[in-house]
């Protein structure tokens, strides 16, 4: 699991994202959409032009929910109980789709952190959204 | 074949002209390892592996980095001709080498990061895509002769 070093790596550069959760989720589901095709049919009722006020909302909307799972790393299934009922019973995402996001949120990360997202943040954010991605799966069977 | 849209080809021939194939390639094994430590088995005579320094700093890290993203080049120049120019290179992967091909997904998403850091906003989301769709040509180009 994530070592103190690492949680303190990701801590720190969250502080980078506050301010910008809007920016950076929108930028984040915008690079999935694009790369991942397949991505968009979770979203057949969204304008997903550039820009859009329903991928802004929505990309501030999981930048946030992830902004509290850096806050509370040490009980992920607490955290996002309700998430994981939400995602289990309603939106049920094949999980696949959950690394894609993650990466595409880790290229956010390196276009605007540039040099600080070096590699040792890399490894803690990848296993950071790992966790999360199991948790938000967690309750699916 | 792979269809490729002019706009596809433009943004990868005109990043790939301001790419660093030294620094870039070296960063990008260098994370591979790093961020998946399970990939260091291929490379038990690199020496030092013992940590994210250790292998930032590590001369064959580097140049073995250099050495496969030159190979990459060799895809942005042959665009429409990715199979037949890896055909070698993943009978080599298989037979000799003895490369799980999921290694190959895994080292062009790190890829897609070092770029991403490296140009920042130029790399944009539609950059992005046709580089995501280039990592993944190569990938199954590497991994089709296996047997």
């Amino acid at each position: 699991m994530l070592t103190t070093d690492e949680k303190q790596l990701i801590q720190h550069a969250w502080e980078k994202v506050l301010g910008h959760q809007e920016d950076f989720g929108a930028e984040a589901l915008e690079r999935m959409f694009l790369s991942f095709p397949p991505t968009k049919t979770y979203f057949p009722h969204f304008d997903l032009h550039h820009d859009s006020e329903q991928i802004r909302h929505h990309g501030k909307k999981v930048v946030t929910a992830l902004g509290n799972a850096v806050r509370h790393m040490d009980n992920l299934s607490e955290a996002l109980s309700e998430l994981s009922n939400l995602h289990a019973y309603n939106l049920r995402v094949d999980p696949v789709n959950f690394k894609l996001l993650g990466h595409c949120f880790q290229v956010v990360l390196a276009v605007h952190l540039a040099d600080e997202f070096t590699p040792q943040v890399q490894v803690a954010y990848d296993k950071f959204l790992e966790a999360v991605s199991t948790v938000l799966a967690e309750k699916y069977r | 074949m792979v269809h490729w849209t002019p706009e596809e080809k433009h943004h990868i021939t005109s990043l790939w002209a301001k790419v660093n194939v030294g620094e870039c390639g070296g960063e990008a094994l260098a994370r591979l390892l790093i961020v998946y430590p399970w990939t260091q088995r291929f490379f038990s005579s690199f020496g030092n592996l013992s940590s994210p320094t250790a292998i930032v700093g590590n001369p064959k890290v580097r140049a073995h980095g250099k050495k496969v993203l030159t190979s990459f080049g060799e895809a942005v120049k042959n665009l429409d001709n990715i199979k037949a120019t890896y055909a070698k290179l993943s009978e080599l992967h298989c037979s000799k080498l003895h490369v799980d091909p999921e290694n190959f997904r895994l080292l062009g998403d790190v890829l897609v990061i070092v770029l991403a850091s490296h140009f920042g906003r130029e790399f944009t989301p539609a950059c992005q895509a046709a580089w995501q769709k280039l990592v993944g040509v190569v990938a199954h180009a590497l991994a089709h002769e296996y047997h």
